[in-house]
């Protein structure tokens, strides 16, 4: 099989920074590490199952209605994913709110069924579906990484910046509030993007 | 009334789709190009979200919720159908928007032609489904305040959406670093306007 499937979604074809999908969800759950972490596994999860069970039905779907068939495909997974996340992990679902059910719209699921699943065999769809989760997964990481080191000082809920550098205890150091808000996210993707495509000089869109 | 006039504010500048939540992002940034575009997408959003908030909230007050099923039968109080929402909404949206679609080409075809590509879109934009999860989790009380809702976030995402295309007609004039050209200054110009819209944040209504 062709290694490319795997690699290339990592960084070189982001879903995220190179083909703008689901690019809501990215932004909304990066406040902390933890439900980053917690998303992008359920996202991986879902896109990696929903491409096998699309790429196996593939050819008996008809055309004209695939787009509600792939809705209730994915829709279906989702369910299992929210409950799981429910059951097992109260505290990261409830700070997830709706943005668990939001995977059902997320465009990188139905972008990749279509783009992949619907003309390709089940395991290269799954390794696809993985490949892309990850690569979704990845920019959550470095928002998130980002956001709640200079936004809480924090790090998974563990302090990393010394509690002596802030100024309450006689310190220099004051956490940046900004990070914290929405915003900031949107812009920090923006500087992701700014950097990728540095190193990537074929992104580069003309003027 | 008061209550709904400041929720229908509400909706549109304080709990904006875009700002706040980062709804409907795909589409968002994908067509907003220019403001011709911008606001054909932007109508159909307030037009569908002010059709299906209502629509889902009826499914969600008399099947979905805990207990809603009492109206059946009083022994169905204990059903709790609350885990099948997800699929529920989604179905109602793709099929509302299916019906939508068919009105609009029989009976306004000029509209039709200026909408026409969106319309099927507009089912995945997560500002619709999430304006009816919104609805749930928030548990809007009757179907005025979900509809004003409903029409509150369309008309926010108008706004944002029309503003953005607005900038980024004039942006392309501008002599922007080569790697942060079309994609990361729009971005950028967004969180930018996130902030601005932040000064509605301390408006108690």
């Amino acid at each position: 099989m062709d290694k490319k499937i795997f690699i290339e979604p990592l960084f070189k074809n982001n879903p995220v920074s190179v083909l703008v999908l689901g690019i809501c969800s990215a932004l909304a759950v990066t406040v902390k590490l933890e439900p980053a972490l917690v998303m992008a596994l359920s996202v991986t999860i879902v896109l990696g199952f929903s491409e096998v069970i699309i790429s196996l039905i593939r050819n008996t779907i008809p055309n004209r209605i695939r787009i509600i068939v792939q809705l209730v495909v994915v829709a279906m997974l989702v369910i299992l994913v929210d409950q799981i996340l429910k059951a097992f992990a109260y505290e990261v679902s409830k700070q997830l709110s709706v943005f668990v059910g939001l995977i059902i719209t997320n465009c990188i699921i139905m972008g990749r069924i279509e783009a992949f699943a619907l003309g390709n065999k089940p395991l290269p769809a799954f390794v696809d579906g993985i490949a892309n989760g990850l690569g979704y997964g990845i920019i959550l990481v470095v928002v998130a990484f980002f956001r709640e080191l200079f936004g809480s000082g924090t790090l998974l809920g563990y302090q990393i910046v010394p509690a002596t550098w802030y100024i309450k205890n006689g310190g220099f150091y004051e956490n940046n509030g900004l990070f914290i808000l929405p915003p900031m996210a949107l812009i920090l993707v923006g500087v992701f993007i700014w950097v990728q495509r540095s190193i990537q000089k074929e992104l580069i869109e003309k003027q | 009334m008061q209550d709904l006039v400041s929720l229908f504010v509400k909706s549109i500048f304080v709990d904006n789709m875009v700002f706040a939540y980062f709804l409907g992002m795909c589409s968002y940034l994908a067509v907003s190009k220019n403001i011709k575009t911008a606001v054909g997408l932007g109508l159909a959003v307030i037009f569908v979200l002010g059709v299906t908030l209502p629509a889902n909230y009826l499914l969600n007050k008399y099947i979905l919720s805990p207990g809603a099923l009492v109206w059946l039968n009083p022994d169905y109080a204990s059903v709790d159908l609350s885990f099948l929402s997800f699929i529920i909404f989604i179905a109602v949206i793709a099929s509302i928007v299916q019906i939508v679609e068919m009105v609009v080409e029989k009976f306004t075809p000029g509209l039709y032609s200026s909408l026409g590509i969106f319309l099927p879109l507009i089912a995945v934009n997560c500002a619709i489904l999430g304006g009816s999860l919104f609805m749930q989790e928030r548990g809007y009380e009757t179907l005025a305040e979900a509809t004003v809702f409903g029409l509150g976030s369309g008309l926010g995402w108008f706004l944002a959406i029309v503003a953005l295309a607005a900038i980024r007609e004039k942006i392309s004039y501008s002599n922007v670093p080569a790697p942060l050209r079309g994609l990361g200054i729009t971005f950028i110009v967004v969180g930018l306007m996130g902030i601005a819209f932040m000064s509605f944040m301390g408006i108690k209504l």
